[in-house]
């Protein structure tokens, strides 16, 4: 290693409304620095390599893979978990509906798929059946077969819809 | 499994981006949206010594169209193209296939730059790029040059970029009104690697189709420009027996090899249906 070359940085960023700095070692991806340092378990690491989504958390606002971010590039951002959307309400009628339609079986996958679902019905209120399958593809479910996680998405829809 | 460790730098810089590429030369990696890298790292399949973060610099961002051209900056995203008016009126073919881009929450990090740089045989933009005549613009200390897309991808992740230089924008010129696009593509899965794709482009008069670019992806190991099916179908219609020509004429342009789970017979058979729709597309 050569002189100058940092493996760990001091990091800054905002979790859930928490302003947190910690000295982070740069090959950790940010699922891994939520759970493992700030004990926020609700993001899973499934595969590690982008495929699953059980990972997904939102960054500045939008979604991503969190196992395909390194943890010291979130300086500055802004990071929004399952913790902190459930905890806020944000989430309160998809979780509602996931649980009416027994749209999950061991879980694991539900905290990725929720915030994928909100993502989707926040900005496409008019979306179809297809497009919530294509909107979700990135999110594996090994327990459900899918059917009941895209009901319970288009009943939130639906209902939006209704009440708009 | 969990990447190995590595130092990491922020650039502040394109200049500083030089540097740290002259010092440490093939140690390094550039770390664009990561969306392969970080996959790669994780699975310990590379391993160098530094990660240079591009991802702040933004000269290195944003879409323009000025002088017929469009300039998109590397860092772009591809939802930043999937959302923007400019690409959709200007450019339909990258509006058409950015949605078959793995998912949504990859499409928010992953790059346009960072897909050409890698030159994935399955990649969606290398091949749109070949099929719009683009060009990229490649900096290093001593300046900048120009590479045409259809001179830039060598072969299975190769490209004409070397070890200093940094992709960092990529023009494209907007065809005039009556050229269509089309984007069509085979996979398992929506989102999946392309079994085979075709990026599309024509003028079409009055449902006649000339200066034809079918430019495959997922069928070898860089974009396959079709060169025996664009001349069997210069200045024809989109009739059964012009589009039997074109898909005839794709055994001498394209040699396919098997992947995982589709063989190089697979594949043909799957170029030859998406060339008749992206040909009936474009004379629509």
């Amino acid at each position: 290693m050569k002189p100058g070359m940092e493996q760990t940085l001091e990091t800054t960023l905002t979790v859930n409304g928490t302003v947190v700095t910690r000295r982070i070692p740069a090959r950790q991806h940010l699922v891994d620095f939520l759970r493992e340092e700030l004990g926020l378990t609700g993001s899973h690491a499934g595969c590690e390599h982008g495929v699953c989504g059980a990972c997904t958390v939102r960054v500045d606002g939008r979604i991503v893979r969190g196992c395909l971010m390194l943890a010291v590039q979130a300086d500055g951002r802004r990071i929004d978990t399952i913790e902190g959307l459930s905890d806020s309400g944000e989430l309160a009628e998809l979780q509602e509906a996931f649980h009416r339609r027994n749209a999950l079986q061991c879980g694991f996958c539900t905290p990725g798929m929720l915030i994928a679902a909100q993502d989707l019905v926040a900005n496409e209120p008019g979306a179809t059946r297809e497009k919530i399958r294509e909107h979700l593809s990135g999110n594996y479910c090994r327990c459900t077969g899918y059917q009941a996680i895209v009901d319970a998405i288009e009943d939130v829809l639906t209902a939006r819809r209704q009440k708009a | 499994m969990k990447a190995p460790p590595f130092a990491y730098v922020r650039a502040r810089s394109l200049a500083g981006v030089f540097d740290l590429l002259e010092q440490h030369g093939e140690c390094a990696k550039l770390l664009a949206g990561g969306q392969s890298l970080i996959a790669a790292l994780n699975m310990r399949l590379s391993a160098p010594e530094l990660l240079i973060d591009i991802t702040r610099l933004a000269e290195l961002g944003g879409i323009q169209l000025r002088d017929g051209l469009v300039r998109i900056g590397a860092l772009t995203t591809h939802a930043e193209i999937e959302r923007s008016a400019e690409i959709r009126k200007h450019l339909p073919l990258l509006a058409q296939a950015a949605p078959h881009i793995a998912h949504a929450a990859i499409r928010n990090a992953g790059t346009f730059g960072g897909s050409i740089a890698l030159a994935d045989p399955a990649a969606e933009w290398p091949a749109c790029c070949v099929a719009l005549d683009a060009q990229f613009v490649l900096a290093c200390r001593a300046g900048t040059r120009r590479v045409a897309a259809r001179a830039f991808f060598k072969g299975l992740y190769a490209t004409a970029l070397n070890p200093q230089e940094v992709l960092t924008q990529i023009e494209i010129p907007v065809p005039g009104p009556e050229y269509r696009s089309a984007f069509v593509e085979l996979a398992l899965r929506r989102g999946d690697y392309a079994i085979a794709g075709l990026a599309a482009v024509a003028r079409n008069t009055r449902g006649a189709l000339s200066d034809l670019r079918l430019a495959f992806l997922g069928v070898g190991a860089a974009p396959a420009l079709a060169r025996g099916a664009m001349a069997a179908m210069e200045g024809k219609r989109a009739s059964p027996d012009a589009i039997a020509a074109a898909t005839q004429a794709l055994a001498k342009d394209l040699d396919p090899g098997p992947d995982l789970y589709s063989s190089a017979a697979t594949k043909m058979q799957l170029a030859r249906v998406l060339t008749g729709r992206a040909l009936a597309a474009l004379a629509a």
